[in-house]
């Protein structure tokens, strides 16, 4: 599959952006301008910003806590998501969401979750209007590793194939739930081998080749897209950072999260584009230094933004 | 007018709008061909075909995500679960899904599904299969919870349920569904959510009562007034959001109040009644004590005789509205 030159810049750009919203993040909790926790995906940026790459307008994506390099991808408005990650009135949820449940139903991002798996239910009925509207749409549905445990996985993607949804579900295994190491938390040794129990492909990717995420994603999107039904995607990838603000990694060693960070997917991206002469180092650096300002902006945005008056505590819980 | 059942009523309400609304669709476990483990859905299919009238396997979780995930993408689904027991495999997603996502994602959202389940005891069915757990949706911010009683009211609140643009959750009393028969119209119509009805008038005391406890109070009412009593049956149909201005107003005129359900007493919806009319004027006009009167704090048993006692009875309602209105409480 050949991408063009421009596209795969904006990839590039869509990770940086990511990766520069979270490291904000962590400096803004440092300085105590975040209260509550949030759920940093550095390291995983590939794996959004591949699968969400091979999506089309009007597509649903249904996302998960640790999502924000999702909604990046997704083309979220950055000002919106940083004052919503600061609890400000011009947030996407007007503060009532936080990091862990930015939305954008109107546009298609169905939303972040803060249930692990409590959204691949959610995506079976997004296939039935779908399938009752007779469109090409399709739903990407994200989870993780932890995810794919729950009950929850189990009924909807049995759902989704006996009714032939076009649902593309993706698992981004970055390797723990929470302190959990996968090898502990089931006996298998590929997520993507469940998929066969339920009579649908299923296929393990590098989650930290871009390329290779959406390829596969766009190959699970055309079937989904021509009423073949729903696939799974295992995108294998790595966490740098601990499950939330409260992680002491003790469950992990410094050795083993140095061996990931040299497989960091942005660097491999832009390397990549640089050896194939499409991208220069300086152009890369450019990229960098935007996408930092861009995030810089945003702070300055939602800083400027007024908190939620606490008149309209009571609005949105009901359609009145 | 002609009559129906409630089971009747029940399905013809879905029926009539499913012919109105395309987006309307049944959902849930065994509701085609079977018709649903209690007939409700019967002939259904054959009408509106595979795709509207939805088998699902046994997955209660995944109902609840389909529902909630239809909703908010544009349809109008009404999920069936077979007893409200197994409601509970569903919670996640009615509590921490359809519940929430208006309110978290900032109002950008709605989630007008209605999910409708029998409710309660008397069949012989146990422990896992009589339960009268709506309290439990009750104190959850986001549902609204809906309980009729006659077949009239069955077929313009389930209607009004399909039309709500909120997660309502409706609960069949089941012992009605072939008992209880009464005049329906043959039109659509609707009836507002949030309306009590008073079910009988009235002056000695006010006995509010909910599901089952309703024909039972009823027939309460009927043998007290041979001994000369006077008493009020208010149904309060939905109990969230509640009325609350009927009840107040009834237990201002009685100064006596005796609340009737069939689930557990304790942290059932009758506490809340009672709290609602001690926090209201009408505290001022009460003669008496308010009296709850509520099932058993113990899961249901199969014997037949345990089963009847574990739960009010006519002849325990009698007892307790007796006591009230003669000042013995």
């Amino acid at each position: 599959m050949s991408v063009d030159k421009n596209t795969r810049i904006d990839w590039l750009r869509q990770m940086y952006t990511g990766r520069a919203f979270e490291e904000m993040a962590e400096k803004l909790y440092a300085l105590g301008k975040i209260h509550g926790t949030m759920h940093l995906s550095m390291g995983m940026e590939a794996s959004a910003v591949g699968t969400i790459a091979a999506i089309k307008e009007g597509d649903y994506i249904l996302g998960t806590h640790r999502g924000h390099t999702q909604l990046v991808a997704y083309g979220a408005d950055l000002n919106r998501m940083m004052a919503e990650f600061m609890g400000k009135a011009a947030g996407y949820c007007r503060g009532r969401g936080g990091s862990m449940h930015i939305a954008d139903v109107p546009g298609g991002y169905l939303g972040a979750q803060g249930i692990v798996g409590g959204n691949i239910p959610l995506s079976v009925g997004v296939g039935l209007t779908i399938r009752n509207r007779k469109t090409d749409q399709i739903c990407v549905c994200f989870f993780g590793d932890g995810a794919a445990n729950e009950g929850a996985f189990h009924e909807s993607l049995n759902m989704a194939a006996i009714w032939k949804l076009p649902i593309v579900f993706v698992c981004e295994n970055n390797q723990y739930g929470m302190s959990m190491n996968i090898k502990n938390a089931m006996a298998i040794d590929q997520i993507s081998d469940r998929a066969a129990s339920y009579g649908m492909p299923g296929i393990t990717v590098d989650g930290n080749d871009v390329m290779a995420v959406y390829e596969a994603v766009g190959e699970a999107i055309k079937r989904a897209r021509a009423g073949e039904g729903p696939s799974l995607v295992e995108n294998n990838t790595y966490r740098w950072r601990g499950h939330s603000k409260s992680d002491a990694n003790r469950y992990r060693t410094k050795e083993e999260i140095a061996k990931w960070m040299k497989k960091d997917p942005i660097a491999r991206f832009q390397g990549q584009m640089i050896k194939e002469g499409v991208l220069t180092q300086a152009e890369a650096d450019q990229i960098a230094t935007d996408a930092k300002e861009a995030i810089e902006s945003a702070v300055k945005f939602a800083d400027a933004s007024p908190e939620p008056d606490v008149s309209t505590i009571l609005e949105g819980v009901y359609v009145e | 007018m002609r009559e129906l059942t409630f089971l009747e009523a029940i399905r013809e309400a879905m029926v009539q709008e499913m012919r109105r609304d395309e987006s309307v669709f049944l959902i849930g476990e065994d509701i085609g061909v079977y018709g649903g483990a209690f007939g409700v859905s019967l002939g259904m299919l054959d009408e509106f075909g595979p795709e509207r009238v939805i088998d699902t396997p046994i997955s209660e979780l995944g109902i609840g995500g389909a529902i909630t995930g239809a909703a908010m993408t544009g349809m109008r689904p009404i999920g069936e679960i077979m007893f409200m027991d197994f409601m509970t495999l569903a919670l996640d997603q009615l509590v921490n899904q359809a519940a929430k996502l208006r309110f978290m994602f900032g109002g950008t959202t709605k989630v007008p599904f209605m999910m409708r389940a029998p409710i309660g005891s008397g069949a012989g069915a146990a422990a896992q299969h009589s339960q009268s757990l709506e309290n439990w949706y009750v104190h959850v911010p986001g549902l609204k919870v809906v309980m009729p009683t006659t077949p009239y009211d069955a077929k313009g609140l389930l209607i009004a349920s399909i039309r709500d643009d909120n997660p309502v959750i409706f609960f069949e009393p089941k012992l009605l569904y072939k008992k209880a028969k009464g005049p329906v119209p043959e039109e659509l119509y609707e009836i507002p959510l949030g309306v009590a009805d008073v079910k009988r008038k009235g002056k000695d005391v006010s006995i509010i009562a909910t599901g089952m406890m309703v024909p039972r109070s009823l027939e309460a009412a009927e043998a007290l007034a041979e001994e000369g009593l006077d008493i009020v049956v208010i149904d309060p149909r939905t109990l969230r959001p509640l009325d609350e201005e009927t009840i107040v107003k009834s237990v201002m005129k009685t100064g006596r109040v005796l609340i009737v359900h069939e689930a557990c007493k304790t942290g059932g919806y009758g506490g809340e009644l009672a709290a609602v009319i001690a926090e209201s004027q009408a505290f001022d006009y009460l003669d008496a004590p308010i009296v709850r009167l509520a099932g058993k704090d113990i899961p249901i048993p199969y014997n037949r005789t345990l089963e009847y006692n574990a739960v009010p009875q006519v002849e325990n309602i009698v007892a307790e509205a007796r006591k009230l209105a003669k000042g013995n409480v």
